[in-house]
Order: C-alpha cells, then structure tokens, then sequence
C-alpha cells in the first residue's frame, strides 16, 4: 500500500489501531472456514463511528475493497479478506450503549457478543433469542451481516426478526440509520435488505435489538430412535399436532459418538436421536410435552428422557452445541454444510447422503435443526491422504445440490459468502441475481465492500454505452464483465 | 380536486400491444371508479399470468406512461397522490394458490389471490397466515404486503416482513425476479421479500409470495378491562408486556371523553387457557376483567365506518412508554382543536387513529401530533384523508435514509414508471 494512505489510516486509528505487520496479520487471513486463506494489506481497528466513516472515506478515494470483521467465526469465508483490501476490525466496538427494558430494547455497537447481549438483560428474565452455536464468540456486527439463526429460530425468529434499526456506514463513508426503535418508519425496508447482505452494502456501528422476556418454564426431552427416518416421522407428528416447538434437533449415530467424547452429554447410543424443547405457561408445556412424549413413542422411540433439572438440560444442549467442534474427535478435517430442505424431503434426502458417502467411503455425520429442515451434514475426511479433500468438497456441494432438487436452499444461516458462491447460480436465474445486484449497486456502486463475495459474478454498476475503460475491479483482476 | 393524467397514451399502437398480451376482454378504458386519490387512468388491464403482467409493464415502461398496480383496490388511497397514474395493472387474474405445502408449514400464492380465501383453504389443513389484515374478504396479498398492513396478530407473530420467505416481482424492464425461497431458513442472497413489503408498489409488481404458515390455535379467549387514565392504561401494558403471560394480542381501545380500555388475547390449550386467565387476574389485582367475544378485534377496522369529509385515519407508530403522552396529546388536541378522536393502539406500538374535524382543523392536529411523535422515535403516515387535504404529505420526516432510497428506486425503476409520487422522499 501506498506509504502516504497507510500514514493517513494510522492518523484515523492510531498505531494501536493499525495491524500491518505479516506475523500478525496471519490471523485475519481467514474465518472460521479456513481452507480460503488471502493476506489483508492492513487490519484496522476503529474504536467508534467516526474513524469507520474515516477509513471507509479512504478507501472509497483510493478505491480500496474492504472487508468488515466481527469475531470471524463465520463458516462460509464472509470475512476472507479481498486481494489488496483491508480489513476492518470492529472488535473494539464493543459497548452496550442503551438497556429499555420497558420497550425490550437494547441498543449495542456491533463488536458486542452475542451472549453478552443475554447476559446483560438475564437478571431482568429478557434474553437475546437469536442463538447460533458460536454465541459466546461471536459479535452481533457477524450475525447482522449473516443474518444468523440457531436452534431456537424455529419459534423466535433468526436475527432479521430481532433487529430494529441500524446506523451504517455506507461504502462512500456516509452515515445512514435504516429502521428505528420503533416499528415501521416511513420508507423502504433497508434495514431487512442490509441484514443477511454478508457485509456487501456497508459496515452496521450501532444495532438496535429486541429483547424478548424468558418464558415461565422450559422443558427439554431427549428421544431416542433406532434411525433419522423414523425421528423425522416423529418431528412431522409433531408439527401436525399443532405444536410449535422451541426447538426440534436432530443427529445421527456419528454425531452422537463425537459428542459424546468430546462433552459427555450422555446422550442414548442410537441411529437417531430426538431434542425436542418447549417453552411457554407451565401448564401449557406440559400438557404438550405429554402429546410429545406420545407422538415420539407412537413412533419408535425406545428411550425418552425428560431433563429433569437445569444441569441436565444445559448438559443436553452443550453436547448439540458441540457438535461440530465434536468432530475433531472421530476425524482429522471436515467440512460443515448448511443446506436446508423442506421438512417432508427428509428421508429422501438422508438415504441419498447415505448412498452417495457409501458410494465415495466419505463418511458424513448429521446434526441438524430438524424443526426447519436446516441440515448440517459434516463430511469427514483426512487432508493427509490424496484425494480425500476433493472427494470430500464434491460430496458436500452434491449434497447442497440434493437440497436445491429437493426445493430447498444452500444456506439456511451460515451465509454464501465465498464458499457457495458458485452454486448461487444453481439456486437462482440470472435476472434473480441481477435484481438483487442491481439493489448492491444503490448502496456501493464502486464495489468496495466486501466485493468478491456472495455473487458469483459481480455486476459493474452504471455501465454506460461507450468507449470500453476498464473498471478498477476488472483492473485488479476482482470482476469480469458477462 | 380532480387531476387529469397529462400523458395521454400516445399511440394507439401501445393500446394494441397491450391488448395482444392480456387479451382483448382484458384491457378496457378506465372509469371514474378507477381513480387514484383524484387521478384518473386511461386502462385497466387485467393480465393472466406474471408473464403477461411483466410483459404489459416493460411495454408501458417503453411508452413512458405511468403504472398502478391494483390488488383488491381497498388501500389504493394510502399513501400521497400518484403525480400521474395512466395504467392500471391490475392482480385481479393472478389469484391462484400455487402450492399449500402443509406439512412443511408454508405456502405459495399469487399476488392476487384474496386473503380470506387463502385463510379458508389454509383451515382445511388446520393452518393460517398468522396476520389480520383490514378488509380481508376484499384483500389482496399483494396488496396487503405493498402497503404493511399489519393488526393485532403482530405481536406475537411478527408482521408480514416475518412471514414471507419468498417473492417474485416483476420490474419496469419486464424482468420477473425472484428471491428468497420455499424454505423458512435460507439466508442465500438479499432479502427482497422484505425490500418490497411496504413499499407501495413502487419497485416493482410483486407478483407471488410464499409465506410460512403458523397452525391454528387449539382454543382462543379475550377479555377486556378498562383503566382509570392513560398512565394507568400504559402501566397495565406494560407490566402484561414484562410478564410471563403467554397472550397472542394486546391493544388499546380509546375515544375523546371516555375511559381506555385494553383488551387482550389467549391461544393455548384449555389447561393452558384457565392457567393464562388466572395469572392475568392476579396481575392486574383490583382492575376488573372480562371475557369478551372475538370481535373486539374487529375495533381496528371498525374505525374505518362511515367516513365523512371531516374524516382523516392515519397510522402511528411509537414506543410502548409512549402511551399514555400520545393519548395525552390527542386529549389535548381534541379540546384545543375542536377533533373527535378515536385511537385502537397495539402493544407493538402501531395504531390506528381516526380524526374527525374541519379540514383545517385537522391540518393543525395532524402536523402538530407528527412532530410529537417524531421528536420521540415514532412516526405518523396519513392512510385516509378529505379530498382538500390531498395534498398533504403524507409521510413525514423519513429521515436521512431518503438518498438511498431514491438510488435503490433508481436502479429498479429508473424511469419512475411505477407509482410516482405516492412514496416518501417523492419516490
């Protein structure tokens, strides 16, 4: 980078604000998928606003991509830095800045974690209800930008639901507030555009959230079934009775056995394995949990077990939470898939998983969100023996485009970012695509904000009829014209 | 007032295209009962399919007149006055119900299709779109999500920007694109469903959504209590809120020279319903409770009866602990300005409010209440007004947003085909 705009960035954010040297700058070359790796120019770690407004004015002149960093856990390389782009750290924006109870808002600066959003209000009985499985790491600039889930979006809700107003710094370094601490302002919904945008229309520095107040009691059930078919047959019963769980989860033999040496949950040895959570009045939970109870034997289950106690039930989500993490403990490498189908295709789509990791000697592991059909099946393989990584990606995209017949989607809540890029054509037309691009263009016409990602062809905004002049993406070789 | 369209169709050339596309018994010139806030169209076409329609659209597009898009027709006066309204498209045709997909909890419709009768086939199966809108035997879906209609199931169950998962529009150029999908979880590229709710047709013609569904609930029960004053009503609405009470719905009913009254809905089991009742007693210690039927969920709409010219409704949005300072206001208001009020207010926030004075007097009102609101987090949009008042904006402040607003419309319809003027920011 030119000497004159590195001095210009350390003026902005001071020398502690400035990460330039290689050794450190290893760590920011990836997410939490780590087999993309780039090299930032430089990490910048703005402590407010104001200095992100500044950066972003630097880049936007010297026509430098950025990318936007929480606590990068993120599973699809949503904050890969970008060939000769910086990134932006928020961590150090990281303050709570309003608790209204009374209206259920909290206002927080996006370096904040997840959990500490909870942690803040619990004393109160509110909690935060988007819970992805990173929630003690990750920040909620992360989940805004991924628009994150967790096992408890199939009654509450993903981050989308939970987010009323946001302050951004757009890609030419202005300031925008989209929503609001109350509902509906007037205008277009940008808000619901900007979150899930992958950190492609800008940089959220304030987040207005809901709070929502914990139920009177929680119940937690752990069934056990001889295979994934006929707990997903439960799962149906379950939702045709009417119910609206907190959450239904769902994993197979290999899930279980990696859980259980990683965190002992000291789940039931079986083919398939039933989490089903209800909340709400305590009558009403358990006269449900009854019907669950039920539903569940009427269907195979051979061991149904009710947390007795808080100790078992946090005991019995730890050892879900862990799951993926688990992996380490029954293979060398492995790679996490996010596919999502429509509930009814279940048994299809996990005997064709089935059949295709008999037919590569890939195995794959099943842990998912079986409420919403939101898989994450986990191919396992070892890097050291050739071939293995490649047989392995080729299974994991078959099996995201066994969702795509299935009617389903790539990425129920880990996002695009630059891992399923490519099978963003496989999900939507051309015209889908450039629709949603043409939006991108309103906010970032220069393409500056995390450019590379999502799209698996960027569009050059305001292209005019005329002599051809190469854009400064195609110059740095970041996009091509089609 | 009455504004004739400039733009006359300039040839006759266009009316025979159009004609070609949806048919000839599916285009005719347009009647009085057709204008829009005072503007008269020249046609309404009438299109089969979301082909059509976009192909209809991209021809008037060419030809540089104005579009409408028309669902149902009963919001078609919210929002500020078309600044030219040439061609009706309307969704009347495209009202079929593509895919009710129960099992899987979600369903998809098209655009045209009316709300209540998409309710009474969700039923068959024991489900619902978890959302009252206003008018739902006339409603259109499209027309519901263009406008953000959203009642009293909104508190529990989000509005309709939480229900759809996924849409299909069609652009000015004739594009037809979709995003999102049939699957409740998916974050695979933007948000568009979102994007077009609430934006008053003036993106693009949505054409399909799909939505997720909820299932019915196993029993209902409301009831009712009424509060000393605002402060009493507010402290009742909020400790409900800050409670563990399970309750679907919450509002507030409230008219000039009379006492607010709340009412508030249980879904659940039977046991769970007898345990809700008696935990809301408890809370609510002295104040008296009652059981009432259903239709006090009719008191949004009802609002809406009988309008007269000294009628003006409008939607508010606040805080839920600005509740008792509005209805304050609006006390003030209607002794200072001579306005007969009448206010149903959700526990989101939202309500609706129904003014009833001379034109000027409601000017006054209007203004001054939109600038309380605003000066607290809340907003005001004008939804029915006298016909001297039309040119009142209807919007107010929409904030340093706007630019980007206009750059957004500018990239889905960049020559203002689509519904000029109707939006904020004169989008």
């Amino acid at each position: 980078m030119d000497a004159r705009i590195f001095q210009e960035l350390r003026s902005i954010v001071g020398a502690r604000g400035l990460v330039s040297s290689p050794e450190e700058l290893h760590t920011y070359e990836c997410d939490g998928l780590t087999n993309f790796r780039v090299m930032p120019l430089a990490v910048l770690l703005p402590s407010d606003t104001q200095q992100v407004q500044a950066i972003v004015r630097v880049c936007h002149r010297e026509r430098i991509p950025f990318v936007a960093r929480g606590s990068g856990t993120g599973l699809s390389g949503g904050a890969l830095p970008v060939n000769n782009g910086v990134v932006i750290s928020l961590a150090r924006m990281n303050r709570i800045l309003e608790v209204d109870l009374p209206n259920a808002r909290v206002i927080v600066e996006p370096g904040v974690i997840n959990l500490d959003v909870t942690g803040r209000v619990q004393p109160h009985a509110y909690f935060y209800a988007p819970d992805p499985s990173s929630q003690s790491v990750c920040s909620i600039g992360g989940n805004v930008a991924e628009n994150s889930g967790g096992a408890h979006c199939l009654k509450y809700g993903f981050t989308t639901t939970h987010v009323l107003g946001l302050e951004v710094v757009l890609p030419d370094g202005s300031l925008v507030n989209l929503g609001g601490k109350s509902l509906d302002m007037p205008g277009y919904d940008l808000m619901g555009v900007f979150v899930g945008s992958e950190g492609t229309l800008g940089i959220a520095t304030k987040v207005t959230l809901r709070i929502v107040k914990r139920p009177e009691c929680t119940r937690t059930l752990l069934a056990a079934f001889d295979g994934t078919n006929e707990a997903g047959a439960a799962v149906s019963d379950i939702i045709a009775a009417g119910m609206l769980p907190a959450a239904i989860e769902m994993m197979d033999n290999l899930a279980i056995q990696a859980a259980e040496a990683a965190v002992h949950p000291n789940y039931p040895d079986c083919g398939g394995l039933l989490l089903v959570e209800l909340d709400g009045p305590v009558a009403e939970v358990e006269s449900l949990m009854r019907d669950v109870d039920e539903i569940c034997r009427k269907n195979g289950a051979w061991e149904v077990r009710l947390a007795q106690t808080d100790t078992e039930r946090i005991l019995v989500w730890k050892g879900r939470k862990a799951a993926f993490a688990a992996m380490g403990r029954i293979s060398p490498n492995y790679i996490v898939q996010d596919g999502v189908i429509p509930r009814t295709a279940l048994p299809r789509v996990m005997s064709e998983i089935a059949r295709l990791s008999k037919a590569t000697g890939i195995r794959v592991a099943n842990v998912f969100h079986a409420g919403d059909g939101n898989l994450h099946p986990l191919v396992l393989y070892d890097r050291r023996i050739a071939g293995q990584e490649q047989s392995a990606e080729s299974l994991s995209y078959r099996i995201l485009e066994l969702c795509l017949e299935a009617g389903g989607s790539i990425t129920g809540e880990h996002g695009v970012g630059e891992e399923k890029k490519r099978m963003m054509s496989k999900m939507f037309s051309e015209p889908d695509l450039d629709t949603m691009q043409r939006v991108r263009c309103a906010f970032d016409p220069l393409q500056l904000s995390n450019p590379t990602k999502v799209f698996p062809t960027p569009r050059l905004c305001g292209e005019k009829p005329g002599e051809y002049v190469a854009h400064p993406l195609e110059a740095a070789g970041i996009a091509e014209r089609y | 007032m009455t504004t004739f369209s400039t733009a006359m169709l300039k040839t006759s050339s266009l009316e025979e295209n159009l004609r070609a596309i949806v048919g000839a018994q599916n285009l005719r010139v347009a009647s009085a009962s057709d204008a829009v806030s005072g503007v008269f169209p020249q046609f309404v076409a009438e299109p089969d399919d979301e082909k059509q329609l976009a192909t209809a659209l991209s021809m008037a597009n060419e030809a540089g007149i104005a579009v409408v898009p028309r669902g149902g027709a009963t919001k078609l006066d919210w929002g500020n006055p078309p600044k030219k309204a040439d061609l009706i498209l309307s969704t009347a045709r495209l009202n079929r119900i593509v895919e009710h997909a129960w099992a899987d909890l979600t369903v998809t419709v098209e655009a045209g299709c009316i709300l209540q009768s998409l309710q009474n086939t969700l039923a068959q199966h024991g489900q619902r779109l978890a959302f009252d809108t206003l008018w739902p035997e006339r409603a259109t879906i499209g027309g519901v999500l263009s406008t953000n209609d959203s009642g009293a199931l909104r508190l529990r169950f989000g509005a309709l920007r939480d229900l759809i998962i996924g849409v299909t529009i069609a652009l000015p150029d004739g594009t037809l694109a979709s995003s999102g999908g049939k699957v409740v979880k998916n974050v695979a590229g933007y948000d568009l469903p979102k994007l077009v709710t609430g934006a008053f047709g003036t993106l693009g013609v949505i054409t399909r959504a799909v939505f997720r569904l909820h299932p019915l609930p196993h029993a209902a029960k409301s009831f009712s209590f009424t509060a000393e004053t605002f402060t009493a009503v507010q402290q009742h609405i909020l400790a409900i809120q800050d409670s563990q009470l399970a309750h679907t719905s919450l509002q507030i009913r409230c008219a000039a020279g009379e006492l607010p009254g709340a009412d508030i809905l249980f879904e659940a089991t039977d046991a769970g319903l007898a345990a809700q009742e008696s935990q809301l007693s408890k809370l609510l210690g002295s104040t008296r409770l009652e059981q009432f039927s259903e239709t006090i969920w009719n008191a949004r709409q009802d609002l809406w009866n009988s309008p007269t010219n000294n009628t003006l409704l409008a939607k508010i949005s606040l805080l839920p602990t600005d509740i008792a300072k509005t209805l304050d206001s609006l006390q003030s208001l209607g002794d200072s300005r001579k306005v007969n009020w009448q206010i149903v207010l959700q526990a989101t926030g939202i309500g609706m409010l129904r003014l009833e004075a001379e034109p000027t007097q409601l000017v006054g009102a209007v203004e001054q209440l939109r600038t309380q609101l605003q000066s607290r987090d809340g907003a005001l949009l004008i939804l029915r007004r006298p016909q001297e008042l039309l040119s009142l904006d209807a919007w107010g402040n929409a904030g340093d947003g706007v630019p980007l607003m206009r750059a957004v419309k500018g990239q889905l319809d960049p020559k203002n085909t689509l519904n000029p003027g109707r939006f904020v920011g004169s989008i």
